[in-house]
């Protein structure tokens, strides 16, 4: 489908007041046109140019250039001071009051209590059913045989004997290497969290179909809640609904709505209408409507949808452990405390194993097709149920029998950790980082930081909404620089620009190694999934994990927090990349071939341009990435926000946690934003939408 | 966690402990004292060793005696909110210097009862490994730390030398090295993991280094090492700035080399589990035991369930003091 024409074609043949009004609209959403584009970015570069070459004439004046803030000064040796913090407007006090209020005048931690206590029975009997114990219904612990066999079958029957090796092994995995009863922890709490979210994302997603007002509504929320940082938002979640497993339940169930509301939207938005008719046609109420008619045809966005629950569900794992939550997530989380590398990599991997498991099963189950025609025997309808009955039995029987296979030994003592530490001190004391690390902290990372804190706030805000403007027009150009004005009059600015520049300068390195990564992965078929599954592989295992080792190669800087980082937000570079590549309609590659081009050329002029939208995604996703990453490494020793918001955390202090989390928000939204919106006109006029 | 272990060791625990009650004559504590005993007393656990083993050793003990115990992980600065709130009921280990402020804003709210104090006394402080104390003759005192301060500068500390603090909310002096004139700058470390972190690639490349540490901690056992010896703490070193080296400001002092490590409770407690509250105002830690505790754990690598047990097959004595002590 082609978009509309430019309209300075249309132009002629329009009479004048419909022009002008067209023109409106334009200016409103839509920005300049590309080919004033060159001309407007000159302007925008030569204010903001005019804006900070002033500043050393002192022809700025004050309240242009600095915003009165929480901050520390730093020079290049690190004399680090603190100044009085003063909020141009107490947005934090606001908030405070405002989620104060709420909880204890209109007792809403009633409702949040009830739902915390209702939800720590429903775990507690899925823990019970899974590892026994005294809770929940007092059962004693399955075999862990039988779970071994439920997941050999289970794999099997959806998809294959590839599937069943992954998911035994993993159930193995578990037993072997001790894990076993944080595994069973975790996949308690997985089994609430999961369908909790789908549920809720289902609903709403299909609410926000129903009724416009809802989706305006809820979008900019789900917006801010993909991009607040988890720790922001605990402070909240644990002010109403208090420490705990459970409440490590509910983050977890935050976290993971937005997307699969998202793509419940999206699947019932892009139905085509003929299906619709055709249902009510034939007469279906609007429930049956739903359930019967869209819900199926929007089958395939609501199954991405699920797989997205689980693998945010996973990345929650080890954060949620911070207010409470249970099972592998705090086990790695103590053992990484206590520097034990080896043993955090061992339960970082279970994790990813679980990730994989879930993900494959949930992914075999949506591809399964239901034959209806086939007119089956009971036993062969259901040989696969009657199989998993018969095999559980074996392995009840042969448990009460053999006690290996009722409950691995405790002392069993057989891990790889050691392996790893070794590994880890090796590269330690044979990977001198000193000169690299001089060069890094003294030449790049501390010039580049003082540039952004001296740049007057002005010059950032009208260079960013600037960019809007030629992007998006007015309306970009508002919602950006409310963004950002949001920061300054919060008082976190300084902070807010030393994150930026972690972030900018890690996606820098994101960039440069992780797209040529991509196109030369892309250039095979077989190299382009094994890269595809070394991404899956990297964004599950937990990012904690990353921060360690880089502490002890580059030591407590700014330098560590960023190679971090860029361990993290690498991944979605590569993979929109290989992506992008990979999606080319095989047409155009027909095309090209015939007209002669060689792979030199077929890349620079066919695939780069075509895939750079989608190209560009992965930039912003690594961007996202980045912004939720960067506050992690605040772990490091980091002197920006979330360092405030680690402090917030230990303080319980609400307003000011949340006032942060928004600043962090803001600045992600406000890159999201623009990026989305070159790449979104840019796919339309190569035509791929 | 590992319930059925910890039940079995529970009932042979309970076996010894009953046998040991019929051999001296003195009944456990009766059940109506006990309050009660279905609703879990709610233990809150934190992320370092000592912490967590010494709270499933009074959980267990608690078992005995008939109680249901469940424990929470928490961050241990939010804890005392939790506590306030009956979130949690107990809290063992509440470090003077670490603890403290939200210790007392809790005080302050109310909701929250002083439980008392353990003998084991804590001390945070600028610490050194041995592999550094060895290269640098006169220390650990400060002077001679001082005098050696090129030793541990770093590529971008301008030639003085970086001192690895903890996270900022650990609320330290910041203003200590610029009373006492040193040739130091402070970095602060995101984290406890952090700090090791810093020690441990410093000992894997035979650096100097000198971290914020506090005692009792499993880092004595594995680097060995000292704190800092800085001029006394004094009480009007904080305030008077007349006092000590420099006339001019205060902070020219160390940290109180005694710090306390106290008990907390819900101010629930003693109503709804009377015995219990009774037990956790006896119960008391010695520096010795917390450190044994913490070798356990991170030395010997034992789950904190299994450390928790074997300290009570050891340390009979010293508990049934806690439980049956005579009023």
């Amino acid at each position: 489908m082609r978009g509309p024409g430019h309209p300075a074609l249309e132009a002629t043949t329009t009479p004048f007041k419909e022009i002008s009004l067209s023109r409106m609209k334009d200016l409103l959403l839509k920005g300049l046109p590309p080919e004033q584009r060159a001309k407007g970015a000159l302007v925008l570069l030569a204010i903001v140019g005019v804006l900070i070459l002033a500043k050393p004439f002192n022809l700025i004046p004050d309240f242009l250039d600095e915003l009165p803030q929480h901050t520390y000064q730093s020079s290049i040796n690190k004399e680090i001071q603190e100044i009085k913090r003063t909020e141009l407007v107490p947005i934090g006090a606001a908030l405070e009051w405002t989620f104060y209020y709420l909880r204890d005048d209109l007792h809403v931690s009633v409702v949040t209590r009830f739902f915390s206590t209702s939800l720590k029975a429903l775990v507690d009997v899925v823990h019970n059913i899974l590892s026994g114990g005294r809770k929940g219904f007092g059962l004693d612990a399955p075999p862990w045989s039988a779970l071994l066999v439920i997941a050999l079958t289970l794999g099997y029957a959806l998809k294959g004997w590839r599937l069943s090796l992954l998911g035994g092994g993993t159930v193995c995995y578990f037993a072997i290497f001790g894990l076993w009863t944080y595994a069973m922890t975790t996949l308690a709490y997985l089994a609430v969290a999961v369908p909790i979210s789908i549920i809720i994302g289902l609903f709403l997603g299909i609410w926000c179909y129903k009724k416009k007002s809802v989706e305006v509504s809820i979008l900019p929320i789900l917006s801010v809640a993909q991009t607040m940082p988890h720790f922001a938002y605990l402070i909240a979640v644990v002010v109403f609904f208090g420490i705990g497993h459970q409440t490590g339940v509910i983050a977890t169930i935050i976290f993971a709505v937005p997307p699969m509301v998202r793509l419940t939207l999206l699947g019932l938005q892009t139905i085509s209408p003929e299906i619709v008719e055709a249902g009510k046609m034939a007469g279906c109420t609007s429930r049956q409507l739903l359930f019967r008619v869209q819900l199926p045809s929007a089958r395939n966005e609501i199954m991405i949808g699920i797989n997205q629950v689980i693998m945010q569900c996973l990345a929650m794992v080890v954060i949620a452990a911070f207010i409470g939550a249970d099972g592998l997530g705090f086990r790695l989380l103590h053992k990484l405390i206590a520097l034990k590398l080896g043993e955090c990599v061992e339960i970082g991997f279970a994790i990813v194993l679980l990730a994989l498991v879930l993900d494959g099963l949930s992914k075999a189950w949506a591809e399964k097709k239901r034959d209806y025609r086939a007119n089956l025997p009971f036993y062969r309808r259901y040989k696969y149920s009657i199989l998993l009955v018969v095999l559980v039995a074996i392995a009840y029987i042969l448990a009460s029998y053999f006690p290996i296979l009722n409950k691995i030994p405790r002392d069993l003592d057989i891990t790889y950790a050691k392996s790893w530490d070794g590994f880890i001190d090796w590269t330690v004391v044979n990977w001198q980082t000193r000169d690299f690390r001089y060069i890094m902290l003294v030449h790049i990372l501390t010039p580049l930081r003082d540039a952004l804190l001296f740049m007057p706030f002005i010059a950032i805000m009208v260079l960013v909404a600037g960019v809007g403007l030629l992007l998006g027009g007015y309306y970009s150009a508002l919602l950006t620089l409310g963004f950002l004005l949001f920061i300054a009059l919060a008082g976190w600015w300084d902070r807010a620009m030393i994150t930026l520049y972690m972030v900018l300068f890690s996606t820098f390195i994101c960039i440069v190694v992780g797209i040529p990564l991509g196109l030369w992965s892309a250039m095979r078929e077989k190299r382009a999934r094994t890269a595809l599954f070394w991404c899956d592989t990297f964004q599950t295992f937990p990012s904690f994990i990353y921060i360690i080792p880089a502490i002890m190669l580059f030591r407590v800087n700014d330098f560590t927090a960023i190679m971090a980082v860029v361990a993290y937000a690498m991944v979605p570079a590569v993979r929109y990349t290989v992506e992008g590549l990979k999606n080319i309609p095989p047409e155009l590659h027909e095309a090209v071939t015939m007209a002669g081009c060689n792979k030199r050329q077929r890349l620079l002029q066919l695939q780069l341009p075509v895939a750079l939208p989608h190209i560009m995604l992965g930039v912003n996703q690594t961007v996202m990435f980045a912004f939720s990453m960067v506050i992690i490494a605040a772990f490091v020793g980091t002197i920006d926000l979330g360092q405030s918001i680690f402090k917030a955390l230990s303080e319980t202090a609400l307003g000011k946690g949340v006032t942060l989390g928004l600043c962090v928000s803001f600045m992600a939204l406000t890159v999201d934003h623009l990026v989305v919106r070159w790449a979104r006109e840019r796919r339309r006029l190569l035509g791929l939408d | 966690m590992s319930r059925k272990f910890t039940k079995t060791l529970g009932a042979m625990v309970a076996g010894t402990m009953l046998a040991f009650g019929a051999s001296t004559g003195q009944a456990g504590t009766t059940t109506a004292a006990l309050g009660d005993v279905d609703d879990p007393i709610i233990i809150p656990v934190h992320n370092w060793s000592s912490q967590i083993a010494m709270s499933h050793a009074v959980g267990q003990l608690l078992e005995k005696i008939g109680y249901t115990v469940e424990y929470t992980t928490t961050d241990s600065q939010a804890v005392y909110e939790a506590l306030r709130v009956g979130d949690v009921t107990l809290e063992l280990e509440v470090w003077e210097g670490s603890f403290a402020t939200a210790f007392n804003a809790a005080l302050d709210k109310g909701g929250i009862l002083d439980a008392g104090t353990h003998d084991a006394v804590t001390r945070e402080e600028w610490w050194l490994p041995d592999f550094t104390i060895a290269k640098c003759p006169g220390l650990p005192d400060w002077e001679a730390l001082n005098a050696c301060a090129e030793m541990f500068a770093r590529p971008d500390s301008g030639g003085k030398g970086v001192y690895v603090d903890g996270p900022v909310e650990w609320l330290h002096d910041l203003d200590r090295i610029e009373a006492l004139g040193m040739n130091f700058i402070q970095i602060h470390a995101g984290g406890a993991a952090a700090l090791w972190a810093e020690l441990e690639s410093a000992a894997a490349n035979d650096e100097a280094v000198v971290v914020f540490n506090w005692s009792p901690n499993f880092t004595d056992a594995l680097y060995g090492g000292a704190f800092v010896e800085f001029p006394a703490f004094h009480d009007r070193c904080k305030t008077d700035a007349s006092w000590g080296i420099n006339p001019n400001m205060t902070s020219d002092c160390g940290s109180p080399a005694g710090g306390y490590l106290k008990k907390a409770a819900w101010d629930g407690m003693p109503r709804k589990w009377p015995a219990a509250y009774k037990a956790l105002t006896r119960i008391n830690f010695t520096t010795n035991m917390v450190g044994t505790m913490a070798m356990f754990v991170d030395v010997d690598e034992m789950e904190h369930a299994d450390a928790a047990a074997r300290w009570i097959e050891e340390n009979e004595e010293v508990w049934s003091a806690w439980l049956y002590a005579s009023q």
